[in-house]
């Protein structure tokens, strides 16, 4: 009974058998492109290509919303490097850096040797240093911003207290630059810890064990075999956050003492190169110099990031 | 292994202290008010003025139109990059075609590329099409990444059997079922974190938002901006809705926390 209702399966006839051997191979063949086509086309689209129309609009005197933009050549490029404001947001963009990547790199291994020990509740701590990843930028902006506030900020209020005294964190430039690489620092040495952690648990448990057969103390086993073999990941860490640290916006636009400002200060001192770009883009509307603004800052990142790239190799040999 | 001393204990609890503090005073602020800012010493245990001064944001920003907003965008491009990934790293770690060696290494080099500086085209492209001010305009420009591709073939080099992927072409499966039954199914940690991680990217975007969008149509992180560029000597109120922004990613961190940990850990191994 069963055995009637089954479907007839006749064998398939030559020709089937050749297309569907066809199509398998075409299958094998194309279906790989086909995955890999959307990230490549559409990257292409809204990342590759306005990166490069943005040098090309970099050659004209572009107003926003304009139709006969005025082709000017390297103009836009030659008044940028005469431009003090230029000068000025990149020497900030990089005080704000090592400010903050210096320290931040330095701490994070510390924490992460910390972390590497036999802990009770390890993932509750583990947890913990990635807390501040939680807040989004700009409410980090916020927070600190009231926090180094000149006047009624809880820093000078401590600062005030134990006899050190008040500091302009907005109008001194060098204090500014503490202050928004605090956040900087705040926001990403917990989360670059756990990277280094993860790197030092790889290290197989023999190399110190032969270390200290050999009498190495501790500090010794950490600089002779922990450190040399974190170099691929502080490498890591340095380059992405070079990348990241020398783009710095939202820090800097929410630090600011005038709200809604993009000049980084009364006097710029704070300004860094993304924050002028902004402010040469969108309010004082002048697209193609903008796009030499970061035609510039991303020749400063590629340097930087190879630069990095040997400094890092050479130091933690 | 010896458990650690008091002083390993004491630097991490100090250090954890000093993470949370900083949120903590944004919750402090507005529960007591702005008179605790001129305080010598600050009370540390919150006060009661917490639930009027996030009626007042909610009064003041239209929050919750931005929170959807902001849930909107980035559960959009989370979706799009989760996708996009799971097929490109499919191919990439499982297939074998000419010029594969050549398109991931330019998927590598393109990670490290400031797509952010390309802000200003992007812009004028949004204006042509109408765009500026819709939600597409902050989603379309961040449907793929190339830190999604690596990650998804690094995770599916190993989570998928190469024989596996054989047997069920052999039996005649077309190569998108083979992705669908075999490679989806184990790409499902890896997807999962990968989501989380863009999730919380988009969400914190700042700069694309503040050009492409507006006022009246904002994410979470405009409307704060908007706040503070508003009402900034009221710190009470613009600490209120820090906070109050900041609640719904915190209850994220506690439920997924100890995966977002074994995550970034994850990552920093296999990167």
């Amino acid at each position: 009974m069963t055995l009637t209702q089954l479907p007839v399966r006749r064998p398939p006839s030559a020709p089937a058998v050749a297309r569907r051997a066809r199509w398998a191979r075409v299958d094998l063949k194309v279906s790989p492109y086909l995955y890999v086509a959307p990230f490549f086309v559409l990257f292409a689209v809204v990342g590759l290509f306005p990166l490069l129309y943005t040098g090309y609009v970099s050659l004209f005197d572009w107003q926003l919303g304009d139709d006969t933009a005025k082709f000017l050549g390297a103009g836009n490029y030659a008044e940028l490097l005469q431009d003090p404001q230029f000068w000025n947001a990149l020497v900030n963009t990089v005080s704000i850096f090592l400010l903050s990547s210096v320290p931040q790199v330095i701490v994070a291994v510390g924490v992460a040797a910390l972390l590497n020990t036999n802990l009770r509740l390890r993932t509750g701590f583990r947890m913990g240093v990635l807390v501040p990843y939680v807040a989004s930028l700009v409410a980090v902006g916020i927070i600190f911003g009231n926090l180094f506030g000149v006047n009624y900020g809880l820093v000078n209020s401590v600062l005030d207290l134990v006899g050190i005294g008040r500091i302009d964190w907005q109008a001194d430039r060098f204090a500014s630059h503490i202050a928004i690489a605090t956040m900087v620092n705040w926001r990403w040495t917990g989360y670059n810890a756990l990277i280094v952690l993860a790197a030092m648990q790889a290290i197989p448990p023999e190399l110190h064990e032969a270390a200290m057969i050999d009498g190495a103390n501790a500090w010794r086993r950490f600089r002779s075999v922990t450190l040399p073999l974190l170099r691929p990941t502080i490498t890591f860490v340095v380059i992405t956050s070079t990348i990241g640290g020398l783009q710095i916006f939202t820090e800097p636009k929410l630090f600011s003492a005038m709200p809604g400002s993009n000049t980084g200060g009364s006097t710029n001192q704070f300004q860094t190169v993304t924050l002028y770009l902004y402010q040469s883009a969108f309010e004082n509307l002048r697209l193609g110099y903008a796009s030499a603004i970061a035609w510039m800052l991303f020749l400063v990142i590629v340097l930087a990031a190879v630069g990095n790239y040997f400094l890092t190799r050479r130091l933690s040999r | 292994m010896r458990r650690p001393g008091f002083t390993v204990y004491g630097l991490l609890v100090a250090f954890i202290l000093g993470s949370v503090f900083p949120l903590y005073w944004s919750f402090l602020v507005p529960s007591h008010g702005n008179d605790i800012l001129t305080d010598k010493i600050p009370p540390l245990l919150p006060g009661g003025n917490f639930f009027s001064n996030a009626q007042q944001v909610l009064d003041t920003i239209p929050f919750w139109h931005a929170m959807l907003n902001s849930v909107i965008v980035s559960g959009s491009v989370a979706l799009s990059v989760v996708i996009f990934s799971t097929l490109a790293g499919f191919a990439f770690a499982k297939l074998r075609f000419r010029g594969s060696n050549v398109l991931f290494a330019l998927v590598v080099v393109t990670m490290a590329v400031p797509t952010q500086l390309g802000v200003i085209p992007l812009y004028m492209a949004m204006s042509e099409f109408g765009w500026a001010g819709h939600l597409q305009a902050v989603i379309v420009p961040n449907l793929v990444s190339a830190f999604g591709v690596f990650w998804m073939r690094q995770y599916l080099a190993d989570a998928v059997p190469t024989e596996l992927i054989e047997a069920a072409r052999a039996d005649g499966c077309s190569m998108i079922r083979v992705f669908w039954h075999v490679a989806v199914p184990a790409a499902r940690p890896a997807a999962a974190m990968l989501g989380l991680f863009t999730f919380m990217q988009s969400w914190n975007d700042f700069l694309w938002p503040l050009i492409a969008l507006d006022q009246n149509n904002p994410t979470i992180q405009l409307a704060l901006e908007q706040l503070q560029a508003g009402y900034y000597v009221n710190y009470a109120l613009v600490l209120a809705g820090t906070t109050l922004a900041t609640i719904p990613i915190f209850l994220l961190f506690v439920a997924v926390g100890r995966q977002l940990v074994a995550g970034i850990m994850q990552g920093a191994v296999k990167g």
